[in-house]
């Protein structure tokens, strides 16, 4: 507990912790000061001088009025705001009128109309009308400071809000004020776009219309939107978001306020990236595969039961992708077990491993490691995981700390990225596929927060490494997948060797719970198929029937195999759009996307994201309610109509008390050797790539960072290549070639992102770690 | 009473009294000498005794800024020399260094000594490019000599002309290399100044006048000045006088002295208004002849010391015109982070030039002197509030004048009538 301080405002006491500014000791009274540069993550400047009280301090008073935004409260401090003190509430409206003079107060088409701090508190503290008779600044409106985000200077009141968060909170500071006096503005670099993940929080948090979203320009007046508190599908940081709906199309996202989880802040790509709800070729109808092999509509009754018939003709399995929410989950699993009967099921459509498995039953599933383990934390370890492209909001509470108080940051991998250098954390370079032995070599403390990514699995013997530092050290341990739904998925037992509630499916007590739970007679026990082991169980013959949602087969690196395996089985598809499973599917039913259903994501830390539907009146169902729909058509009850009957189902459930599942150490493999002119290849997914959640949105695509090959100055000095020579990577699949950049990474490295414009590498190459690849000069 | 008391400019008229050869020969670098034999804080306690005020415009004692400085805090601690001189008739740092820059390094010595600094920075107005030739030659000769080099190092900076960086903590912004604007206090640069370390800004005056001190001691230094405002100051004489220039006098002098000795207003003219120093302090008139020039006095007569620049004005001048130069010149230097000095300079200019038109009725000048009271203590730094004084003093002196040019319909001054080539002919 802190100590406290008792100041007197407008007459009336309040006691708030030292240190506290004025102006948010005002707040605690509900004493609102008007204000545009102050926000509360953000250092104070004092720039806008509208927020000027008369303070005195033990019976000494300010000769002038001071900025309540960068004073702290001090024992025997009075304050007297403008609704007391006639001289700071003239202060106030003289700022205010010198606010406007250069202001366009072209509010009647301007986008913040109606949401303006500028325009309420003008209403509130301002004179009504100007004294102004003069000529006003006039700038071009608007100019754009990166393909999504507009600035019109006319409308800045230079409050630097925009900078400092820039500089601050995401150590990007592409922007910056340039000139003097009334012709200062927002500016870039020359030739450098405003290219930040965080973009988007500039626009929020503008007090005025300066800065625009490209794709909200013009679309609508706040008044006319519904806003729905939801949360973030993309990845699994778990930002809290607003969606803002008009006449059930979805026109703006915000970042919501979660003060233990994204604050205020989210990425651009949660901001932006919602079109491909209103994507032209949503799944809409029902479709199944005629007799000469063509996708054709088909009434629900039909489709679902040419579904349970084909899901009854063959032994069958499940794969879910790692976005369904945790309820959808649940019924995939509870599906799986009950309808099927199998425990052939997993969520994991990407490169995974039986090492993953069971560090997952082990380790993962139950886990509380938080976000206020990485404030108190002595260090952070990042073991296949760059927080700024895979979880970005992970990156800017490391950043915070790092920032307030040099939290120390180590990275163990094989290319130093920009958040390392932002972060300026240890780097320790490996070769790809070595990770496991500079784990083991790591120091930590029982301080210490390790955050693994899921790309560790693809690196043998990582993930006991990782187990084995953290049981030695005692330091905490979160894994961080990339998808919002996997973490869900893992609690719902989607996956072959976990029941609901991290239940091991070994565990003869955990299927009593869950048999007796669900009623059903008993849950198999063996331990299900992996992925990887579905595809060759359907190639091999032995599964013949698919229930497939929200997967990209494309994903993996055994995606020949997993084409091949839809194409021989019967595959019933859940989508939203058509993909290389529907392009394969006997049965296609359309689901609801996140922003049609309501539901909730576990994030990283296994923290409940719950959210209603932000389209009211979609027609469009649940994985949850079909899944109910198909059930029924083959004769057994799921008993989940509903999100919330699967949701009260769940914590029903509870979660396993009995023993974890227990963790065989898997060894670290030899590194291949490798002639000169091959290389290990090493990738990872950028935030801002060819995902499909991000199609239809050009706007936010054009900040995506530039699509290159990373190689190391030896090997670049050998292969006599430069900056911007071309590279050609391939393998017997196939190739890329891209332009080469030379940069930190280890000498037997070569780097490209997995999922980029002109690089999809599991596509291109089929690989996309520590494989050897072949790397010359194009 | 008084007469002229050259300390600082004592050797100006000599030929070569900015070379190290000419400034020792009075004995030159000696003070440094012996200040590095005497304890710093005896230092710091001789420059608090002597009651050397900053002579920058603020007049705050400068021991006492070196006193804060923490002491056996293990960081490096920095002198930072102000000499970023621009504000209209501010003009005695320019011909200071310009004739004798080694009494700047060797005061840097001392300073560094002192508040236990290895470096110190001199910022330089970066339009004067004879007197940064000049201080870079004396600061090589001086490295050459040995004197600078053994315990203390003097960078040279040079601005990118902006008034702003006048102000001491907008400087040190642009010293580290960030656009100059002024940085929010606390902390203030004595805690974490130049790159975030113990800093002490001086101006380029202050630090040179304490080789004197040190020389001759706090006592001899008190018994020069008034009670409350020690020693002796350039004071930069302009405008309508026979012979302008610098005039170095025991602080209190007044204008009526100095005027006396720079042979007065130019001839078949007479005084009509003057600032006491520069265009940020408030006007003064020929009321005012007999104000002591010191802190205490100025102050008293409602105006401020600020640089001792008095730019003097003979009856020809029209006020509100000269007011509204100053005016633009404030718009054009805000430096743009707050708003009242941003909008309300922009604001100003317009009120102004359309009242020098003779546009605009009575009001406006209520409604201008209203703008001052929501600009002057409102603004983040003091270049606000400067940039109200000459406005608020003129209507206070003058308000009779500006309603003459609403009345009629013009300005009614010839502006060729003020000009110093006036009568000259074609």
């Amino acid at each position: 507990m802190s100590e406290m301080i008792t100041v007197v405002i407008d007459g009336f006491e309040v006691s708030v912790p030292k240190g506290t500014l004025v102006i948010r000791a005002a707040e605690q009274l509900g004493i609102q000061i008007p204000r545009f540069c102050d926000h509360p993550l953000l250092d104070p400047v004092g720039a806008c001088r509208q927020c000027l009280v008369d303070i005195e301090i033990n019976g000494r008073a300010f000769p002038k009025p001071q900025a309540s935004c960068t004073i702290p409260v001090e024992t025997g401090m009075i304050v007297k705001t403008q609704l007391t003190s006639p001289v700071a509430d003239k202060a106030q409206r003289g700022v205010m009128e010198l606010l406007l003079v250069n202001h366009p107060l072209d509010c009647p088409v301007c986008d913040k109309g109606g949401e303006c701090p500028l325009q309420n508190q003008a209403m509130s503290n301002g004179q009504g009308s100007s004294r102004f008779e003069g000529v006003k600044r006039t700038f071009e409106k608007p100019i754009n400071i990166s393909s999504q985000v507009l600035l019109d200077r006319e409308r800045c009141v230079l409050c630097a809000r925009c900078t400092r968060f820039s500089e601050q909170i995401a150590s990007d500071p592409f922007i910056t004020l340039n000139e003097r006096g009334a012709l200062q503005q927002v500016g870039i670099y020359e030739n450098k776009p405003f290219e930040s993940y965080f973009s988007g929080n500039t626009v929020q948090i503008c007090p005025v219309g300066a800065l625009t979203g490209a794709a909200y320009r013009f679309r609508a007046r706040p008044f006319d939107l519904v806003s729905t508190p939801s949360a973030c599908e993309h990845c699994a940081s778990g930002c809290d978001m607003r969606t803002d709906v008009r006449r059930g199309k979805t026109l703006r996202r915000l970042a919501g306020e979660d003060a233990s989880v994204n604050e205020e802040w989210n990425c651009d790509k949660g901001r932006w990236a919602f079109k491909y709800v209103t994507a032209v070729d949503r799944l809409k109808v029902p479709m199944i595969r005629n007799d000469s092999g063509e996708l054709v509509e088909a009434s629900w009754p039909e489709a679902l039961a040419v579904a349970a018939a084909g899901l009854k003709s063959a032994k069958a399995a499940v794969l879910v992708g790692g976005r369904a929410t945790h309820e959808d989950a649940y019924g995939y699993s509870k599906f799986a077990r009950v309808v099927l009967g199998t425990n052939d099921i997993d969520f994991r459509s990407r490169i995974s491993s039986d090492e993953e498995r069971q560090f997952i039953a082990a380790r993962v599933v139950g886990s509380s490691t938080t976000y206020r383990d990485i404030d108190k934390a002595d260090q952070v370890l990042l073991v296949g995981f760059e927080p700024e492209e895979e979880s970005p909001i992970v990156f800017l509470r490391i950043n915070k700390q790092y920032r307030k108080r040099a939290l120390k940051v180590v990275s163990i991998g094989s290319k130093e990225s920009i958040a390392v250098d932002k972060l300026k954390a240890e780097f320790v370079k490996v070769a790809p596929g070595q990770e496991a032995a500079a784990i083991a070599a790591q120091k930590l403390t029982d301080k210490s927060v390790i955050l693994v990514g899921e790309r560790a699995a693809e690196s043998a013997g990582a993930l006991s490494a990782v187990a084995a530092l953290a049981d030695s050290t005692g330091a905490k341990l979160a894994w961080i997948p990339r998808r919002a739904g996997e973490r869900g998925a893992i609690e719902a037992g989607a996956i072959g060797n976990l029941l609901p509630g991290g239940r091991p499916v070994t565990d003869a007590a955990a299927r009593v719970d869950i048999a007796a739970a669900w009623g059903t007679d008993s849950i198999p026990a063996e331990v299900g198929r992996s992925t990887s082991q579905i595809i060759d169980a359907v190639n091999a013959g032995q599964i013949g029937a698919l229930l497939v949602g929200g997967v990209d087969p494309l994903d993996g690196d055994n995606n020949q195999a997993a084409l091949s395996a839809l194409d021989k089985a019967f595959v019933l598809s859940l989508e939203i759009a058509p993909s290389a499973v529907t392009a394969r599917a006997n049965v296609v039913l359309p689901v609801a996307a996140v922003t049609e259903k309501s539901g909730s994501y576990l994030n990283w830390e296994g923290r409940a994201r719950s959210f209603d539907a932000a389209v009211a009146d979609s027609l469009n169902r649940s994985d949850l309610r079909i899944l109910s729909m198909i059930a029924e058509e083959m004769g057994i009850s799921l008993n989940l109509g509903t999100v919330t009957a699967a949701a009260k189902e769940i914590a029903a459930l509870g979660t396993w008390d009995g023993a974890r599942a227990t963790f065989n150490s898997v060894s670290a493999r030899p590194q291949p050797s490798l002639n000169s002119d091959q290389a290990l290849i090493t990738s990872w997914r950028r935030l801002l790539d060819l995902g499909t959640l991000q199609e239809g949105e050009e706007h936010l695509a054009g900040t995506a960072r530039r699509t290159v090959a990373v190689i190391s100055p030896k090997r670049a000095e050998a292969m006599g290549v430069v900056d911007g020579d071309q590279l050609k990577i391939s393998t017997s699949q196939g190739s890329v070639t891209l332009s080469a950049l030379v940069e930190n990474i280890h000498d037997d490295a070569v780097w490209a992102p997995r999922n980029s414009r002109g690089s999809q590498l599991l596509v291109n190459l089929g690989v996309a770690h520590g494989a050897v690849v072949t790397v010359v000069k194009a | 009473m008084t007469k002229l008391a050259p300390v600082l400019s004592a050797h100006w008229d000599e030929k070569d009294s900015f070379t190290l050869e000419g400034y020792k020969r009075h004995g030159g670098y000696k003070a440094a000498q012996k200040a590095l034999t005497m304890d710093p804080d005896a230092i710091i306690q001789l420059v608090k005794d002597s009651g050397l005020r900053g002579r920058g415009g603020a007049g705050f004692p400068t021991g006492m800024k070196w006193g804060f400085i923490p002491q056996g805090d293990n960081k490096d601690h920095y002198l930072v020399v102000n000499a970023d001189e621009s504000e209209p008739g501010t003009c005695k740092d320019t011909p200071l260094l310009m004739a004798n820059p080694h009494v700047l390094i060797e005061g840097c010595i001392i300073a560094c000594h002192a508040i236990r600094a290895k470096h110190a920075f001199i910022y330089i107005r970066g339009e004067v490019t004879h007197v940064v030739r000049r201080v870079n030659q004396a600061i090589a000769d001086a490295y050459a000599a040995g004197i600078l080099g053994n315990g203390v190092d003097v960078v040279l900076h040079v601005g990118a002309g902006a008034y702003i960086c006048g102000e001491e903590t907008a400087l040190l912004d642009s010293l580290e290399g960030f656009r100059g604007q002024p940085r929010l206090r606390p902390p203030f640069p004595a805690i974490a100044g130049l790159y975030a370390r113990p800093t002490v800004v001086n101006n380029v005056e202050s630090i040179a006048s304490v080789p004197a001190i040190v020389m001759n001691g706090a006592e001899w230094y008190q018994s020069m000045g008034t009670e409350k405002s020690k020693g002796t100051t350039l004071y930069s004489l302009s405008g309508h006088v026979v012979n302008p220039g610098q005039f170095e006098a025991p602080l209190g002098v007044t204008l009526r002295e100095i005027l006396d000795l720079a042979g007065g207003v130019r001839p078949g003219h007479r005084l009509k208004f003057w600032t006491p120093g520069g265009s940020s302090t408030p006007l003064f008139t020929d009321a005012h002849l007999d104000v002591p020039l010191d802190y205490e006095g100025v102050a008293a007569a409602g105006s401020m010391l600020g640089t001792k620049a008095l730019q003097i004005f003979d009856e020809t001048t029209c006020v509100v015109r000269a007011v509204l130069r100053w005016t633009e010149f404030y718009k054009h230097e805000s430096c743009g982070k707050c708003t009242p000095c941003r909008e309300g300079t922009w604001w100003l200019v317009q009120i102004l030039r359309d009242l020098e038109d003779g546009k605009g009725t009575e009001a406006d000048l209520a409604k201008l002197l209203d703008l001052c009271d929501n600009i002057m203590g409102r603004s983040f730094c003091a270049l606000g509030d400067g940039a109200t004084s000459p406005i608020t003093s003129s209507i206070k002196y003058f308000r009779d004048e500006y309603i003459a040019h609403l009345t009629n319909g013009a300005c009614p001054f010839d502006p060729v009538a003020s000009t110093l080539f006036v009568g000259a002919g074609a």
